[in-house]
């Protein structure tokens, strides 16, 4: 039986600090006050002085209250019992279920070796052509989605969660509107996926300190099925929530701030959670999709900026589309030379006519004369816009290469499109001839 | 021995309390639940020692014993270094998966290099001889390289070789030689010796200035922005801007001998690429695997942050014991900013008063120290060894306007910028033409690339006019012009990556195809309309691309060139005379015909 202790020298923020004996780093504390309990994790240690971060804030701690030393770091049950449930940030149960408390794993584990990575290979399809076809998301990515507030994005993962092909769904949500919540759990409902899917979220309204834990508690939870070998796909929303209460916590601690006040570390932090994104040598996978909002549409903030450095890539939700230009899936290369022969070289040129087509549109917009050429950029871009980057669009790879090749067919001659000619002998549609 | 407790932790420092005498960068274990976690003295305040652990902190707690080793941090050297994957501290990836499977298990360190393996030496010594740091006392072979086994740099002064072993296969442990100082000492010599890495080896005679270009067969450095065997330079360029895929072409093409990958707090999956490609990619130079003469060393973003800082020093502490042989080395570090963070991270802890986005105030000694350890040197024996350092930079927000960049660009011989403009609209690699520089000599007469840059920088003016005033408001001459430069992006610029033939364009190549490249240049057209101008030139553009897509000599790249020139002839009215000149100076073949 661990001591407890009752004299709290010192309340921060959401630090207290005690005076205690034996105690170790990363150790986990019952922290009792007349308004309940908390735990409480110990993030500096010197002498007898104990620094904890209580998970419930501080909020209403006496100096005369109890701290209980557990012995031991932040742990999760994990099991198959997980799987349709609904926890908060701190692993309890949100739903009417029982506490689990089986099987207790380590969260925030160390890194896998690299030498035990194997190169990704596998396509997920989302029938999402703005993904598929020009972006691949592929096994084991750590992508985020790029987005101003009020975008959809929220669906825009349930979507996908929904329509991808692995074996498990993690939802990680932080400072999550109560209302998204709801949203997420009826859209899985309804897609009947709730039974592989577990939820590990945070609202808006909960203590800050367990917006930290849940990308850990989360990601150690998916490990858990990856080492099992399953297919396991990370949703986190939204992690500028994380890297916020990060910097709120930081300016607790009195770090000095590096960059609009986030901490020196705010890079190494999040690369931690995105680099758990594996395919094992032998086991399962995770894949992480995330979202990252953006605040004031700046992708050079610094939340956005240090996503972008660590992840393979993003998905840029702009008006309620995904952007040709800004997204990236640094590993598409790797799956879309397997799909169709067609594959890379479509997504190229009509990548490279959509530039095209946005210079004519400025140009029309500055009043400049309008060419033939420009003409047939105009017709096209509208096409494009309407039946690849709409987010109601919903066919699979195929389908949207198959409407690619029409889309061209019905804006331009062959040569225009700088087709190979082996290609255009083979995929270009007969029945429609140039331009019209 | 000296033994300490731990009194305070923060993150990953820890302060101890030390009963006798500590060093400044000392290595440290911290005794926790049963494992020795290495650490390193960075600060000593009286009885106090803080120390930065090279591994996760959790668990330790106040009280819990510390041992002092009184070395300095330091790498194993000897042969068997090359082709190993190693992460920050030296320890060897694959080996610690065989051991601990698919995590990191911390406290676990093994034995750099392979202690059983035996190598056939030969002495290149004999008794009597007089040695000192850094000469051969013989050879292993080690893959395409012979390994000199040499006097360990820690022997300053002349020493005499009093035995030596014969010829035969010896482990690296074994004593191959007996050395002697003035006064009789006897040192005993095997084939493998340690060196701190924070202290550069300078068992050299004296260091040459580099000129000699470095080809990288990426015809815009080559032939724009060349760096030099013995130079720096630095690639610096927002997220996505295609800095580690220009390392990696560079890491496989590069003309050295050795190719060191430092892999710094970036992704794991990026090294994975290299891990499982290399042992199985052929060098076009040696025949052999690309593996064989590359080491990589790798402290990913989610591997402990204070091995990250040590990692760059292993990598270029490595590079400084193979130029020590002669060789010529390449490091490639991706990125020296995750290096400048861990370094910031640290001070932080120390509570250092921090400079600019709160980098420490020795920022810009500490990437100079570094960026000094490079250079072209001529050893004791008269032969030349080099260090190329190639480091990626990832400024905050894209904006070079930073601590890190800043601090770089001042000490490197090269500067790569990578822009989001071109890498937005897939132009790679997207190394701006413009706003790069560099200070060495590259392929390419340098009145060639001038007058190529020149047109360069007019058409980039005209193109920015043109967004004003519109197409019509150009001049025919400007457009022309504003077509040259935009041709020269596209067919010499811009080369694929994925491509297999024009991944790679040798120096013979790169100045057959620049000469061919200046003839359009210098070519006056008589076009009536911008219409048929920007025609042509979208014609000539696609069989200049078929052309850098055929093999070097062959049946389709002569096609290609006949049809190039011929199809020029129909439009050409006569060339620049001042370009024709230069074109002269380009020296080669006859102009008119490459067969
Ligand atoms: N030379 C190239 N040819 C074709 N595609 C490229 C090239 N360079 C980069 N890319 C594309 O850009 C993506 C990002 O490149 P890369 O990973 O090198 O960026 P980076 O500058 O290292 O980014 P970060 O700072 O985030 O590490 C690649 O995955 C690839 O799709
Ligand atoms: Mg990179």
């Amino acid at each position: 039986m661990k001591k407890i202790y009752s004299r709290i020298e010192a309340i921060a923020g959401n630090v207290i600090t005690v005076h205690a004996g034996g105690v170790r780093n990363g150790e986990l504390a019952v922290v009792r006050s007349a308004h309940g309990s908390s735990l409480a994790e110990v993030i500096r240690l010197y002498e007898q002085k104990v620094s904890l971060q209580v998970f419930a804030g501080s909020r209403g701690i006496s100096t005369g209250d109890r701290v209980r030393f557990l012995g031991h770091p932040m742990r999760v049950s994990f099991s198959a019992d997980l799987l349709g449930r609904i926890f908060d940030g701190s692993g309890r149960p949100r739903d009417r279920g029982p506490e689990l408390d089986e099987n207790m794993i380590e969260i925030g584990g160390p890194a896998v070796n690299p030498a035990q990575r194997i190169i990704p290979r596998n396509m997920i399809r989302t029938n999402i052509p703005m993904i598929d076809l020009f972006n691949s998301l592929v096994e084991s990515q750590k992508l985020p989605v790029f987005s101003v507030s009020g975008e959809p994005y929220n669906p825009l993962l349930a979507r996908i969660a929904l329509q991808a092909e692995v074996d498990l769904i993690i939802l990680g949500g932080m400072g999550l509107k109560h209302d998204d919540y709801l949203y997420f759990r009826e859209t899985l409902e309804k897609g009947g996926a709730l039974n592989r899917t577990v939820f590990f979220v945070h609202t808006a309204s909960d203590p800050i300190v367990e917006c930290l834990l849940v990308p850990d508690i989360a990601l150690a939870v998916a490990e858990g099925f990856a080492l099992q070998g399953r297919k396991v796909l990370v949703l986190l929303s939204d992690m500028t929530n994380f890297a916020d209460a990060l910097k709120e916590i930081a300016i607790t601690m009195e770090q000095v701030p590096s960059n609009r006040g986030y901490p020196g570390d705010l890079y190494s932090q999040l690369a931690a959670r995105y680099e758990k994104a594996v395919d094992f040598s032998g086991a399962g996978s995770i894949t992480i999709l995330g979202v990252t909002t953006m605040p004031g549409d700046d992708v050079t903030h610094p939340v956005p900026d240090n996503t972008g450095y660590i992840t393979e890539g993003q998905y840029y939700l702009k008006n309620g589309r995904i952007e040709p230009f800004g997204s990236l899936s640094r590993l598409k290369q790797l799956v879309n030379s397997k799909t169709r022969a067609d594959h890379r070289a479509l997504m190229d040129s009509m990548i490279t006519l959509y530039a095209a087509f946005k210079e004519s549109l400025e140009k029309k917009a500055m009043g400049f004369k309008m060419t033939d050429w420009d003409r047939k950029l105009l017709k096209y871009g509208v096409i494009f816009e309407r039946e690849m980057m709409d987010l109601s669009v919903n066919i699979p790879l195929e389908a949207a290469l198959d409407n690619g090749w029409r889309i061209l067919a019905s804006c331009f001659s062959p040569e225009e499109t700088r087709l190979r000619s082996e290609l255009l002998r083979k995929y270009w549609p007969s029945r429609e001839g140039g331009a019209d | 021995m000296t033994k300490g407790r731990v009194v305070g932790i923060n993150g990953n420092m820890v302060t101890v309390e030390v009963a006798g005498d500590v060093t400044m960068n000392e290595v440290a274990y911290v005794s926790c639940a049963g494992k020795k976690l290495k650490s390193e003295v960075i600060r000593i305040r009286g009885r106090l020692a803080e120390m930065q652990v090279f591994e996760m902190s959790r668990g330790i707690g106040v009280g819990d014993e510390v041992e002092f080793t009184a070395e300095l941090l330091s790498v194993r050297l000897g042969p068997g270094l090359l082709a190993q994957v190693y992460d920050g501290l030296q320890n060897p990836l694959p080996e610690l998966a065989a051991q601990c499977g698919f995590f990191l298990e911390r406290g676990v360190y093994l034995s750099p290099l392979d202690e059983k393996k035996e190598w056939p030496f030969t002495p290149a010594a004999k008794p009597g001889d007089t040695v000192t740091a850094g000469d051969a006392l013989g050879t292993v072979p080690e893959g395409i390289f012979s390994h000199r086994i040499m006097v360990p740099f820690q022997f300053r002064e002349p020493l005499r070789v009093e035995r030596i072993v014969p010829a035969g296969s010896y482990r690296i442990l074994d004593t191959i030689a007996e050395l002697s100082d003035e006064k009789g000492n006897r040192f005993p010599v095997t084939m493998t010796f340690t060196w701190p890495v924070k202290r550069p080896v300078t068992c050299y005679r004296e260091r040459l200035r580099p000129i000699e270009p470095l080809v990288t067969q990426i015809r815009i450095i080559d032939t724009f922005i060349p760096i030099a065997r013995g130079g720096t330079y630095c690639i610096p360029g927002p997220f996505g801007a295609g800095k580690t895929v220009l390392q990696q072409v560079t890491s496989r093409n590069a003309d050295v001998d050795i190719v060191i990958i430092a892999a710094c707090g970036e992704r794991a999956g990026e090294v994975v690429e290299t891990l499982r490609e290399f042992p199985k990619l052929a060098d076009p130079r040696t025949g052999r695997m690309l593996m064989e003469r590359t080491i990589i060393i790798c402290n990913t973003s989610s591997m402990p942050v204070a091995a990250r800082e040590a990692s760059v020093y292993t990598a270029i502490t490595l590079a400084e014991y193979y130029r020590q042989m002669g060789l010529h080395i390449l490091l490639l570090a991706d990125s020296t900013s995750r290096w400048a963070q861990a370094l910031r991270e640290m001070s932080g802890r120390l509570e250092e008063i921090p400079g600019e986005e709160a980098f420490p105030a020795y920022l810009e000694s500490v990437i100079a120290a570094f960026y000094e350890r490079a250079g072209l040197v001529r050893l004791r024996d008269k032969g030349t060894g080099s260090i190329t350092i190639g480091g990626t930079v990832s400024p905050a927000g894209g904006n070079f306007d930073e601590p890190v960049t800043q601090s770089t660009l001042k000490v490197v011989g090269a500067f790569h910028g990578l822009s989001r403009e071109r890498s937005d609209a897939r132009k790679y690699p997207a190394i701006h033409p413009l706003e790069s520089w560099s200070k060495y000599p590259g392929l390419i007469h340098a009145a060639g690339t001038e007058y190529a840059r020149d047109i360069l920088f007019r058409g980039n003016e005209a193109s920015q006019m043109m967004k004003v005033v519109g197409e019509e408001g150009t001049s025919l001459e400007d457009y022309e012009l504003y077509l040259k430069s935009e041709f020269i992006d596209s067919v010499y610029l811009q080369q694929d990556s994925y491509d297999p033939v024009d991944a790679a364009v040798p120096t013979e190549r790169q100045r057959h195809v620049f000469r061919l490249l200046f003839t359009v240049l210098i070519s006056r057209f008589d076009f009536h309309t911008k219409e048929m101008a920007r025609f042509f030139f979208n014609q000539l553009r696609q069989k200049f691309l078929d052309y850098n897509g055929s093999p070097w000599r062959s049946d389709d790249f002569t096609r290609y060139e006949d049809e190039i020139r011929a199809f020029l002839e129909t439009k050409r009215s006569g060339e620049d005379e001042e370009g024709g000149r230069i074109l002269k100076q380009l020296g080669g073949e006859s102009e008119g015909n490459p067969s």
